[in-house]
């Protein structure tokens, strides 16, 4: 095989300019927490570093995996890296996280996830009965996916130089003929799904960071979206899907509108919550919307397939509670129906959402 | 969800509403003192479903908004020394001082914590003895005792190295302070609910006999503020001017004795600055002499230098009711949560946010 010639793109190797100043940097002297919230700071960092940097159809798509084609094959792939403090919380753990991120990123572009690799950056002094329930939960949660970890890493950083253990893994999957799923399909009068109850995996965390435990009633949802994904797929005209991690499924909403050009509306009543989170939210002055899951989607389908979308869903575990509740309409953002008739938009925040004072 | 559903059902609150068109026959001005209030009205859009003639405007009871720029500075400068540890309630992180915020100082090295109560900075304090813990007293009554109650715990166990930085103020100075000012346009009130809680109402009936201004207590939920309205019109159109009590399931005239000995043993009352509004006399709560010990700004004396506000921003008119945060040049252009010019924008409590976040803009007013 030969080398690929770089002059046919018009640029030789030796006349790539000096990198002087080729990134156009957000304001700020300095990157703030809020740049990693998944909310609008986030967004800001990806348009204004990184794809200018890079480039390419594929990242500037801004799907939660790339689809690339080779030979004919669709692939998806995708990368995540996991920071989670506390490392063990109620529901699950940063290991079965990080398999589960990157499998719910796969089949999120409709692909049916395949390989992962992982790259574990440990701490000096982490306990190593930690790293052996991290490890242990991460293979328990790939034979639940049903994907298998082939290549990995080991770093080995000074104390303080981490916290504890970080973990990144990156996934392949293989995207079926004739799947065509994207944030940019959504189109006037399709339904929006969600999966399941919404706000449980952020609110564990931070309950269990804040030392509010509600009687242990507060579980993260943690899980592969796999299949319920491969459910839906078979059941309709799906045209977008997307699971609602960091920023939560009002970032999502917003995303999706945004890429496809349309509004959407949405009734607050619909979402399915679980009562103990709602109660948790109320109590810490967040809103749910925002809040971060692990095993839940987002999905946008035709509106003549939504009920029998809904009820695949449903016949997967991981979509028990499913539920429409919205639609696509012509215009632009995302509005949502309160509780008293009025509506008010949903918009993206700018980076995390804080606990209030009073 | 009990104690939450049955504060929000739409057929009662359309039952309330109606109730308060058959009331009104002219037109009233009502302030909501509390931030909490105005999120609920502005979230749930119950400012739109009003008959015309009530126009709610917007307190001063946001702390996140009303703590001055020469505090943040000082919390910001704070928080940037190797030999302190700043804790402080989430929303504070983010609220603009003279050029940094926390979260900044944060990001330059600082060791700045989230927590949820007074009593966890306390335990950062037990634990790390060898540096000084601040904790940023921020808030109005409601939050006074459970800070009052910290410093004691920290007095009785010995822990010498917690301390406050406060910045408490207090509701009636304030209200009386807008009631005074020139151009003055609130005709009543809805007071703070938790605030009385804690307080209760005998500091208010002065007010509504000075200044004939019905006051009426009101809690959060949207069924409470429709039914504190409610009672308000109703006093306004009968020419009466007493304290009421809508939040009758929280709070009782006399208030909690208990937290307020505590307030009483730990703080007294001394003027205040308030960001927009300027210093109020008598407006603010600071660590009686025999709690100096535990005050940060003895602790670390350092001069911070009083930088004037943007001159775009109009926060004082906001949080006076002279104006609605959209009449501001500067609201949703220069002025947004992501890079706030003034306070109010910062915290969901905060009115400027509350009408961002709910979609308010310019022209949407003049329906």
């Amino acid at each position: 095989m030969t080398a690929p010639d770089a002059s046919a793109s018009g640029v030789s190797a030796r006349e790539v300019p000096a990198l002087a100043c080729p990134v156009p940097l957000p304001p700020g002297d300095a990157v703030l927490l809020g740049h990693g919230s998944g909310g609008k700071l986030t967004a800001d960092l990806i348009r204004t570093v990184f794809v200018p940097a890079f480039g390419g159809a594929e990242l500037a798509r801004l799907g939660d995996a790339a689809v690339v084609e080779l030979d004919g094959v669709r692939l998806a792939f995708t990368t995540d890296g996991f920071v989670v403090t506390p490392r063990f919380f109620p529901g699950s753990d940063i290991g079965a996280l990080s398999v589960n991120g990157t499998v719910n990123d796969l089949a999120m572009m409709g692909a049916t996830p395949l390989f992962l690799s992982a790259g574990l950056i440990l701490e000096e002094g982490l306990p190593m009965q930690d790293l052996g329930r991290v490890v242990a939960s991460m293979a328990e949660a790939c034979r639940a996916a049903g994907v298998r970890l082939v290549t990995g890493d080991t770093k080995v950083v000074e104390r303080g130089g981490a916290d504890g253990l970080y973990v990144t893994t990156a996934g392949i999957g293989l995207v079926p003929r004739g799947v065509e799923v994207g944030p940019e399909r959504a189109r006037p009068g399709d339904a929006v799904l969600v999966s399941g109850p919404i706000g449980s995996h952020g609110v564990a965390v931070m309950s269990r960071r804040a030392g509010i435990e509600f009687d242990g009633a507060l579980r993260s949802d943690s899980a592969p979206l796999s299949g319920v994904a491969r459910a839906m797929l078979g059941a309709g005209d799906l045209r977008a899907m997307r699971d609602a991690t960091r920023g939560g499924v009002a970032s999502v909403l917003n995303e999706i509108a945004e890429a496809s050009g349309v509004g959407i509306t949405t009734d607050e009543s619909a979402f399915p919550i679980l009562d103990p989170v709602r109660a948790a939210c109320e109590m810490l002055g967040l809103d749910p919307m925002y809040v971060a899951n692990e095993g839940v989607c987002v999905a946008v389908v035709a509106s003549g397939d939504a009920e029998a979308v809904l009820a695949a869903a449903r016949s997967d575990p991981m979509g028990a509670s499913a539920a429409i509740v919205g639609s696509v309409e012509e215009g632009r953002g995302v509005r949502v129906r309160t509780g008293l008739g009025g509506t008010r938009p949903l918009v993206m925040l700018a980076g995390d959402q804080l606990p209030r004072i009073c | 969800m009990k104690f939450v559903d049955e504060y929000r059902d739409a057929h009662i609150a359309r039952g309330i509403l109606a109730d308060i068109g058959r009331t009104v026959t002219r037109p009233w001005t009502i302030m909501e003192v509390c931030g909490g209030q105005t999120h609920t009205l502005i979230r749930q859009g119950i400012d739109q479903l009003l008959p015309p003639e009530v126009e709610m405007v917007h307190g001063p009871g946001c702390p996140v908004c009303v703590t001055p720029l020469s505090i943040i500075d000082r919390a910001v400068s704070i928080a940037k020394r190797p030999d302190a540890i700043l804790c402080s309630f989430g929303d504070m992180l983010r609220v603009p001082g003279s050029s940094e915020d926390l979260f900044m100082a944060r990001a330059a090295g600082g060791d700045v914590r989230v927590v949820y109560s007074p009593l966890d900075a306390l335990e950062v304090a037990k634990a790390n003895p060898d540096r000084t813990v601040v904790f940023f007293a921020v808030g109005f009554e409601t939050t006074a005792p459970a800070n009052a109650m910290a410093v004691r715990q920290a007095r009785l166990q010995d822990v010498e190295n917690f301390t406050l930085l406060v910045a408490h103020v207090l509701v009636p100075p304030a209200m009386l302070a807008i009631l005074s000012a020139p151009g003055n346009r609130v005709q009543a009130f809805l007071a703070p609910g938790h605030v009385c809680t804690v307080m209760g109402w005998t500091e208010y009936e002065p007010i509504t006999e000075a200044f004939r201004v019905p006051i009426v207590v009101t809690g959060f939920e949207p069924l409470d503020l429709l039914e504190g309205i409610h009672m308000t019109v109703r006093q306004l159109e009968e020419g009466r001017a007493e304290v009421e009590n809508q939040y009758v399931r929280s709070v009782v005239r006399e208030g909690n004795a208990a937290a307020m000995r505590v307030v009483a043993e730990v703080f007294e009352p001394c003027d205040r600055a308030w960001r927009g509004l300027g210093p109020i006399p008598n407006s603010g709560l600071r660590l009686t002499e025999a709690y100096r010990a535990h005050d940060a700004e003895v602790r670390f004396p350092e001069v911070v230098e009083e930088v004037p506000e943007s001159e775009l921003c109009i926060a004082g008119m906001v949080l006076q009711g002279r104006a609605k945060p959209h009449d501001c040049p500067a609201f949703g252009t220069e002025c947004t949560p992501e890079h706030p010019l003034g306070a109010p924008m910062v915290s969901t409590e905060g009115a400027c946010a509350a009408y961002f976040l709910a979609g308010r803009r310019r022209e949407a007013v003049t329906s």
